[in-house]
């Protein structure tokens, strides 16, 4: 009898056993304290560092099981993460949420967006370099994109065992802008180019090409990347939701209850897969290095063209919007706002600056799916 | 085919990148060419 009541006594502090054990567990219970504290208490990426920090400790605690076959994260982990779908849904929501007409209005910052990719190639290079195989390499650069759920794509489908890394990177730098990108902004421009003024003359956009951008990009783009048409759709048909205004109810649901729903559930699997034995390695930590020498090497490569197209328009374009060529949106546009009127009272970029952020959300995209279209012509992948 | 790490590198850098600026300087063009068939119209002036 007591040999039975001592037994069950045991199954109390198996768990507590178990934790004393594995000092990976314990260690990614505090990172996972840390997220909760970093989206709490500094604000910073909150939809997505609350639940990821959350998941982190969940999946964390041991004997648990969650992330087994059938364990409940396991069950959305499948469902959304395995087949790809939550940031196809996300890109949805974003697509209705995002106004094109800056980009639209001045189509030249659309190539601004092209620079702010740069950081991704470059960066797939260092990987490679760093021993990870081509298709971790292809993970890791696309931290560059500044992109969580393009990152959560292309990772959960070419490098699923990187997942927690990449994105954790990716949304912590991402969170990080404001900090990363002024430093270089002020290093790779003279004074007197970042007190330029530019004008800016509204040019309206008509309703009719706001709703047939949508259309020709996805097909224009599915043509030439089709293996990135999946990401693209999905947040043009966000967009022509939008722009089109005869589905506000389906816009609505797209930018709040779907993309809400969805976050919480991608941040959850992308926690769960921070389990201490996938993440407390070596690898994780060149994984973070590199995802920062990714942004870093965007918003510079974006200044660099920048400087080259102000060369060419003698001398009327500020570099520093070249800063905003990435995917943060509008996070970057604003920090380029920032820095302008800092050395200009009467510099305003920001409508300069959407542009090219704009620009640097379709870049991202379009990024992506050329890579994973050239990975097919190479053969790579299928 | 089977290739090195070097040159699976440049090629995702030299394909990649130039991919990624081609398509969008070509989409750049698109907007440029749909802002001008169809532009904005002007609101009629309401009389008084």
């Amino acid at each position: 009898m007591l040999e039975v009541i001592l037994n069950g006594l045991g199954g109390l502090v198996a768990g507590f056993q178990a934790l004393a054990m594995d000092w990976r567990s314990v260690v990614m219970l505090i990172v996972g304290g840390i997220l909760l504290y970093l989206g709490i208490k500094k604000d910073c990426e909150p939809l997505l560092l609350v639940p990821i920090g959350f998941g982190c400790i969940l999946v964390n605690v041991p004997l648990t099981d969650l992330m087994a076959k059938d364990g409940f994260l396991r069950v959305i982990y499948d469902a959304g993460v395995d087949t790809e779908l939550f940031p196809l849904l996300i890109f949805i929501g974003i697509g209705a949420m995002t106004d094109f007409g800056p980009v639209l209005a001045n189509p030249s910052t659309f190539l601004l967006g092209a620079a702010g990719q740069f950081g991704i190639f470059l960066t797939l290079l260092m990987a490679l370099f760093f021993g990870f195989t081509k298709l971790e390499a292809v993970s890791i650069g696309i931290i560059g994109a500044c992109d969580g759920p393009t990152a959560i794509y292309v990772t959960s489908k070419y490098a699923p065992h990187l997942l927690g890394a990449v994105s954790v990177a990716a949304y912590s730098y991402m969170a990080l802008v404001p900090v990363i990108q002024p430093p270089i902004m002020r290093a790779l421009t003279t004074k007197d180019e970042r007190e330029t003024i530019m004008k800016y003359s509204a040019r309206p956009v008509s309703k009719t090409t706001k709703m047939l951008f949508p259309l020709v990009i996805t097909i224009l783009g599915g043509l030439i990347a089709p293996k990135g048409l999946p990401l693209l759709g999905s947040i043009m048909l966000g967009n022509l939701m939008r722009e089109s205004g005869v589905v506000s109810r389906l816009t609505k649901a797209s930018e709040n209850e779907i993309a809400n729903v969805v976050t919480l559930f991608l941040g959850l699997c992308i926690g769960a897969t921070m389990s201490g034995a996938a993440f407390l390695r070596p690898q994780t930590l060149i994984i973070l290095a590199l995802g920062f020498m990714a942004i870093c090497l965007d918003t510079a490569c974006g200044i660099l063209f920048a400087k080259g197209m102000r060369v060419l328009s003698g001398g009327k374009i500020n570099p520093l919007i070249g800063a905003a060529g990435i995917s943060a949106f509008p996070m970057a546009a604003r920090v380029v706002q920032r820095e302008g009127i800092k050395y200009n009272k009467k510099s305003y970029l920001i409508m300069h600056a959407m542009g090219a952020n704009a620009g640097g959300q379709i870049g991202s995209v379009i990024a992506a799916a050329v890579m994973l279209s050239v990975l097919a012509g190479m053969g790579i992948i299928s | 085919m089977e290739m090195d790490n070097t040159t699976f590198g440049l090629t995702m850098l030299i394909c990649g990148m130039g991919g990624t600026i081609l398509t969008l300087w070509i989409m750049s063009l698109v907007m440029t060419a749909l802002g001008r068939l169809f532009p904005e119209k002007a609101e009629p002036k309401k009389e008084s």
